[in-house]
């Protein structure tokens, strides 16, 4: 750590526009707390008005069917994008990539100042949509054309799908830079000694993300531009000629040939890579977690790594399992299903060696060990869904059904956000030199458990008895009517869970200022990034000059 | 104690998920269609070898935190990882995937790939921000031709704008509810005239997508009378959740006398 030929600098040089890999990564981490908090209000309003859709809520009235839709695309945009694609890659991986590679930054550090500050203006615009006519887009994070493509097609179809698009174009921007900063400092970075085969596992799961957002979000880039230019410059890359909206006629496609499957095409093959992108750190850091409390190896390192690879290359493989009743020919179908369910295996043998790793451990049930076991337990219940999910002739009838929804929520909202109040935990002491309160983390760890399964579990049968998903109000369809009860449950568990989020919140913002100091190992682990000082003022323990038997102690 | 606390939730969210699934008081409604019966006996097979593997995950988890160790000592051999387990558990597993996976191929081979049967009723089914209309070709066979920038006129009684020159339209049946003879094959030729919607028909176990600028072809066969709600599962816009219509099967002879009243009233 080369500190001595550093001018002294003010604070917008140290705190604001700064390339130190450890501030950026705290801007990004709170960057993300701000997306989860936005995205997890927007699902309390929808929770809300599916139970209760005459309810007015205060400040905002009542909430119409186009303000569900709304709300639906924010969550799952702020959530995916600015939750799970930024915190545990850009957020944590900014910060203890360096550290557990024993280099002293990124190999690009004005490149990570850059992505953090485009994700910061795509975060800005894309809140921006909700207070233009029309408000937010209501096309879905998926945002299918020709939905997305025709402005008429609804309110918030205009400017609000315009907003959304240019914000997530930013993003794309900003990911590859940092992708590309992230696989060269692998690559190039690690200090002597620290061999691929050496590397942490949540190294190994950072690079693979890396290597996935490389061009899958230069995908997205590009299919975002082509909209954008279906929608203004009169191109037809997705929409067709002779389309009728709300009774007038779609102008500017006439005698065009565009394909709306080839948004779905363009979109899943991003889509399904960025969900690996968004659970691989997650898994990355299990594995080092469930090691590092069991006081034990992680059990078959070389086939953890091999896993992990394995499904990043298969993972481009799959996107059509998104796709089997889009249309696509159905011989498709069987390619993909033989390639979904393929790439279950490395998933499968990875929870093997979680638990493998666990068995026979001295457990110290830490705060950060909860999490992590909830992890697992999460992961193979989202998991154990997708071999069903991933047949088409049973996907047929799942498909768009609320199954869908438990399935990625148990799986990589879930299981993603466990993996992230792991590493909050688990780093605390790192980024602010204190310790989390362990009893405080113990309760919200049980809220959010027992939440996470209260809700997301009753979906499957919502989605077993045919209930569409992101249907704003119950009363269209009659044969939902009696699924009321369940969604009431559902809706009561949300509430339940969210607000014991706010002890986590508590928790985390009371001790950063008023937590128990940290010593510089407290978890007592063998990783490089415990070795070197925080960044926060060192808590000397003793004098300066005490020496015992063995020959020195520290101050610290 | 926090194991025991772990043990007792674990348990709880396995054990109550599991009663919910065999108990099921929401659940498939009752399949009406040729295929239902081969699609219900998929599911069951996956639900039971998922939820036994469901189980067992969940088991060996917290199995995993009880069998600790109270000394310490010297890292074994065996804690850095085991070939001979890695090979057997990715054979079984993969074993256990690739033939659920297979057995439901065959399926979908049935209800997409093969033709519909030789004299299967042809019917077009087009969706429209916020409505789905049927068409029947009605006596001589063959639908009209459509361009709804053009013709289309919902208030003067023709929403899906069949061309009026067209004497192969003049004869075409357009009605709000899908209604289908029993026992006989339909053929649904799937179209949309402004965004991409669904058609799921719950009891026949039935979902197509519907996307401007193609026609989809996709066949059941409805094997028991009576009516069985539609609804559209691809977001489409606020009415997204109020866009449904019914399925109406009757007799093969009531049928016909429906055709011919509807064509008598034109």
């Amino acid at each position: 750590m080369s500190t001595a030929n550093q001018k002294p600098r003010g604070f917008l040089r140290r705190c604001i526009f700064t390339t130190d890999h450890k501030t950026i990564g705290l801007q990004y981490i709170f960057l993300s707390l701000a997306a989860v908090l936005a995205g997890t209000f927007l699902s309390l309003l929808m929770r809300i008005h599916v139970v209760w859709p005459q309810a007015a809520i205060p400040f905002l009235g009542a909430i119409k069917p186009e303000d569900y839709l709304g709300y639906l695309t924010m969550h799952g945009t702020l959530m995916v994008f600015f939750v799970l694609s930024t915190a545990p890659q850009s957020g944590f991986g900014n910060y203890f990539l360096p550290l557990q590679l024993g280099a002293s930054e990124m190999a690009f550090p004005r490149l990570s100042m850059a992505g953090f500050w485009l994700t910061a203006v795509s975060f800005l615009i894309l809140l921006a949509a909700f207070f233009v006519p029309g408000g937010a887009s209501q096309a879905g994070w998926t945002q299918y054309a020709p939905l997305s493509a025709v402005p008429a097609a609804g309110p918030g179809q205009a400017l609000g799908t315009d907003l959304w698009l240019v914000s997530v174009a930013i993003f794309c921007v900003a990911t590859v830079l940092t992708a590309f900063n992230f696989i060269v400092t692998h690559i190039r970075q690690r200090t002597a000694g620290v061999t691929w085969m050496r590397m942490r596992l949540a190294c190994w799961t950072w690079f693979v993300a890396a290597m996935l957002s490389l061009p899958s979000f230069l995908i997205l880039l590009l299919a975002g531009v082509m909209l954008l230019l279906d929608r203004h410059a009169g191109t037809s890359f997705f929409v067709p000629g002779g389309l009728l909206v709300s009774g007038r006629a779609v102008a500017g496609h006439d005698g065009g040939h565009g394909d709306p499957l080839m948004w779905q095409h363009l979109f899943w093959f991003f889509g399904h890579p960025e969900v690996y992108i968004a659970i691989l750190p997650g898994m990355g850091l299990t594995g080092h977690l469930l090691s590092v409390f069991a006081r034990k190896p992680v059990f078959g390192y070389k086939p953890m790594v091999w896993a992990t690879c394995a499904i990043g290359v298969m993972g481009f493989g799959v996107w059509g399992h998104h796709m089997y009743v889009s249309g696509m020919n159905p011989y498709a179908g069987f390619t993909f299903s033989a390639l979904t369910t393929a790439i279950a295996v490395p998933s499968a043998i990875k929870t093997f060696n979680w638990v493998a790793t666990l068995w026979g451990g001295r457990i110290r049930y830490t705060t950060p060990l909860l999490f992590s076991v909830g992890f697992v337990s999460l992961f193979i219940t989202g998991g154990i869904t997708g071999p069903m999910l991933a047949q088409p002739a049973l996907n047929l009838y799942l498909h768009d059904t609320y199954f869908v929804v438990g399935h990625f929520h148990l799986i990589m909202a879930m299981a993603g956000t466990f993996a992230l109040f792991a590493a909050v935990h688990f780093w605390f002491p790192k980024m602010f030199g204190r310790m989390m309160s362990e009893r405080l983390g113990a309760l919200h760890f049980w809220i959010t458990f027992l939440g996470a399964y209260a809700i997301f579990m009753p979906m499957h049968l919502l989605g077993a008895a045919g209930h569409p998903r992101r249907y704003s109000e119950l009363t269209g369809v009659q044969y939902l009517a009696p699924m009321e009860p369940l969604q009431r449950f559902i809706t009561i568990a949300a509430i339940v869970t969210m607000s014991g989020q706010l002890i986590f919140l508590v928790n985390f913002f009371r001790s950063m200022f008023r937590g128990e100091p940290a010593g510089p190992n407290p978890w007592e682990c063998t990783t490089l990034e415990w070795s070197d000082a925080s960044n926060v003022s060192p808590v000397v323990q003793r004098g300066p000059y005490e020496y015992d038997e063995k020959d020195f102690k520290f101050q610290i | 104690m926090t194991r025991i606390a772990l043990l007792l939730g674990i348990a709880c969210v396995t054990l109550i998920s599991f009663y919910l699934f065999i108990v099921h008081p929401w659940w498939f409604p009752a399949g009406v269609s040729a295929h239902a019966p081969a699609m219900d006996r998929q599911f069951t097979i996956a639900f039971r070898l998922l939820g036994g593997l469901f189980l067992a995950g969940q088991f060996v988890l917290v199995a995993a935190l009880f069998r600790g160790r109270s000394s310490s000592g010297d890292m074994p051999r065996s804690w850095y990882g085991n070939w001979r387990f890695e090979i057997a558990w990715t054979l079984a597993i993969s074993a256990i995937f690739f033939g659920l996976s297979l057995a439901g191929e065959k399926l979908w081979s049935q209800m997409r790939i093969h033709d519909a049967e030789p004299g299967a009723l042809a019917v077009e089914v087009t969706g429209m921000q916020f409505q789905w209309y049927f068409r029947y070709a009605g006596k001589d066979e063959k639908p009209g031709r459509v361009d709804a920038q053009r013709y289309a006129h919902p208030d003067e009684g023709n929403p899906l704008g069949i061309d009026p020159s067209d004497p192969a339209g003049a004869d075409d049946i357009v009605s709000s509810t899908l209604v289908l003879p029993e026992g006989r094959d339909v053929l649904l030729t799937l179209r949309s005239q402004d965004v991409i919607h669904s058609l799921f028909i719950p009891a026949m176990r039935f979902k197509q997508d519907a996307v401007p600028g193609m026609e989809i072809h996709a066949h059941f066969k409805p094997t028991q009378a009576g009516t069985y709600e539609i609804a559209c599962t691809q977001l489409c816009g606020l009415g997204h959740y109020r866009m449904r219509a019914a399925v109406r099967v009757v007799s093969e002879e009531e049928f016909r006398k429906w055709l011919d009243e509807k064509s008598k009233s034109k």
